[in-house]
């Protein structure tokens, strides 16, 4: 649905995407990841038309956002990083203008108003002037237009940035309920985001594409992926350090004293890609340690985000 | 683009036809594919204008919804007015006409038209909706110009509303009403040139200020290269035909006829065509720096 390839855009003598080349296809959700600056909002602009690309070409269903650009716009709802609206216009008013602006008439317009009121939860505040609403309530209303014609591909510029835990969970319920029939790009800083809502993630950085993976393969990156953590019963003062990082497979040994980050643990750290909770469950057993808790990590993304987008 | 499609498919059909058929049905035929490319035509045009009148609709309806409107037009009403009035001598000129009248629209023109016309790009882009707006299916050139209709038809309205300037002086005298007319043709198609400086203007800036300034400094070089005393100055250092085609730029040279009842097709010509090259010069920079 959406094909990028060799995308460069530039800004004066910044290049800030830089030969950046995916697809997606329906159904799947892509989470752009990625430093500010990175080029996630230029690679995003281009998609949407608003900005023309400067190499490479950009298709949306099949439509070059260049020299099809209007057929290629129809298909696709955009909702902005700053989350736009006309601030001195009702919900309403302003859905209704969107909607008209796009060429629907009539009746057709009240209905597709009404369910994406209904879609976003604005039926509150349908009659109140925007100016007036809160942060998450206009953020609500622009996605609202993104979705008034119903499109097959939606791009999302940090749909959840500014909203208060219970309606982040509600927009990507949202975004989640619309994924199967939909082609879905979304930018997003939260990394717990990414693998709630998120088939496919790619993290960007200096205009490039550093990794292309599914949430669970960037997770894998991590260095915390399959690594051990148990909670000792009693603060040992680290004496199993040395022992452990003899077994197998074990590249490092973390140990974190008793104390306001709770008891003692032991983090075991396997070498890159082996599995090491039974050799270390039966370390345990041996030993007769001890322990109120043992859980395999499944990798952390803060982490694998700085590795890839810090190295240089 | 599908009209060019269609009508290149239906030309090879309509020279085969000619061989066989005879050419009265042949000339029918051409009539038809003639007629239907100008309702295809019109078609397309209405698919435009589908998305055109809503934004038209809401630029003007935005104008509505805030207080700086009622203000503009309360401004626009007492400085026409007072101008002609207490600078034009308008009851010594012992004339039942509107001609002093007019005679300050241009020089009135250069603050307030500005003052209608700063926001239209400006605000779009410093509140970000310039990205809703231009991702829209919608042609710049369309968005460029709905924007431009409603600011001018908004212009049109205040100046609609000195109308009591008719009346009075059809209880001072008879005046021509042809005049009358043309002066209010005339000055609003005026406005619509000042206008589609400050549209060229806005588009350059976020800042409503400096566009502003920026455009009353445009108008201004185009109303004084009309004014007669920098004539009478360049026509002692320039040749004639240099002079004649300086002032011929200005905005006064080309409404002082119009002003008095003269149209001359050039002065229309001269207008247009200074919306038209505005108007497009806006598209152009909004393509190129829509993005800072």
């Amino acid at each position: 649905m959406i094909d990028v390839q060799d995308l460069v855009k530039t800004f004066g003598s910044h290049r800030a995407v830089d030969g950046v080349s995916f697809q997606v296809n329906r159904g799947e959700v892509l989470g752009f990841l990625g430093p500010n600056g990175a080029g996630k909002s230029t690679t995003m602009r281009v998609i949407t038309g608003f900005l023309p690309p400067d190499g490479g070409t950009v298709r949306v269903g099949g439509h070059d956002v260049r020299s099809d650009s209007l057929r290629a716009r129809e298909l696709v709802g955009y909702l902005p990083e700053s989350s736009p609206t006309y601030p001195e216009m009702t919900v309403e008013e302003f859905l209704r203008f969107m909607a008209e602006a796009r060429g629907f008439l009539g009746a057709d317009v009240s209905r597709r108003v009404d369910r994406v009121v209904e879609q976003t939860s604005l039926g509150d505040v349908r009659r109140q002037i925007i100016e007036t609403l809160s942060k998450g309530y206009r953020q609500r209303t622009c996605l609202a237009q993104a979705l008034i014609h119903d499109p097959p591909v939606l791009i999302l510029d940090e749909p959840t940035d500014g909203l208060d835990p219970n309606q982040k969970h509600e927009v990507r319920d949202l975004i989640r309920a619309m994924s199967a029939e939909k082609t879905i790009i979304l930018s997003t800083h939260i990394l717990e985001e990414m693998e709630a809502v998120c088939t496919r993630a790619v993290v960007i950085a200096k205009g490039k594409i550093r990794l292309d993976g599914t949430p669970s393969q960037l997770a894998a990156q991590s260095r915390w992926h399959q690594a051990v953590t148990f909670l000792a019963a009693q603060d040992d003062g680290g004496k199993w350090k040395e022992p452990l990082q003899a077994l197998k497979d074990v590249d490092s040994v973390a140990y974190r004293p008793a104390g306001a980050a709770g008891p003692a643990a032991y983090t075991v750290f396997p070498a890159k890609g082996a599995v090491i909770q039974h050799q270390v469950g039966e370390f345990l057993r041996e030993k007769k340690i001890a322990i109120d808790q043992l859980f395999v990590e499944r990798g952390r993304m803060d982490e694998v985000f700085r590795g890839v987008t810090v190295e240089d | 683009m599908t009209t060019e499609n269609k009508s290149a498919e239906k030309k090879p059909k309509k020279s085969a036809e000619n061989k066989s058929a005879g050419k009265e049905s042949a000339s029918l035929r051409a009539t038809v594919t003639r007629w239907v490319g100008i309702l295809e035509d019109r078609l397309n045009r209405s698919e435009q204008y589908r998305h055109l009148m809503p934004i038209l609709k809401r630029e003007l309806f935005s104008y509505f919804r805030s207080p700086v409107a009622y203000v503009f037009i309360v401004v626009f009403l007492m400085a026409t007015t007072g101008a002609a009035w207490y600078l034009g001598d308008f009851f010594q000129s012992n004339e039942a006409g509107l001609e002093i009248f007019f005679f300050f629209h241009p020089w009135l023109y250069l603050f307030l038209i500005p003052a209608v016309g700063m926001r239209l790009w400006s605000e779009e882009r410093r509140g970000g909706t310039i990205e809703l707006l231009l991702t829209l299916p919608v042609s710049l050139l369309t968005a460029v110009l709905a924007k431009f209709l409603a600011a001018w038809l908004f212009v049109g309205v205040a100046l609609f509303l000195t109308f009591p300037w008719v009346i009075t002086v059809y209880v001072l005298g008879s005046p021509d009403l042809g005049v009358m007319v043309t002066g209010y043709l005339g000055s609003f198609l005026m406005a619509g040139a000042y206008l589609a400086v400050a549209s060229f203007t806005s588009a350059l800036t976020k800042n409503q200020v400096i566009s502003f300034i920026t455009s009353f400094m445009v108008c201004l070089l185009l109303v004084l290269l009309g004014w007669g005393v920098l004539g009478e100055t360049l026509t002692s250092l320039f040749p004639v035909w240099l002079v004649d085609f300086i002032t011929g730029m200005g905005f006064t040279t080309h409404f002082d006829g119009i002003r008095r009842g003269l149209v001359e097709f050039s002065d229309l010509v001269y207008f247009f065509s200074i919306i038209t090259v505005l108007l497009l010069a806006t598209v152009i920079v909004l393509e190129n720096r829509k993005a800072n």
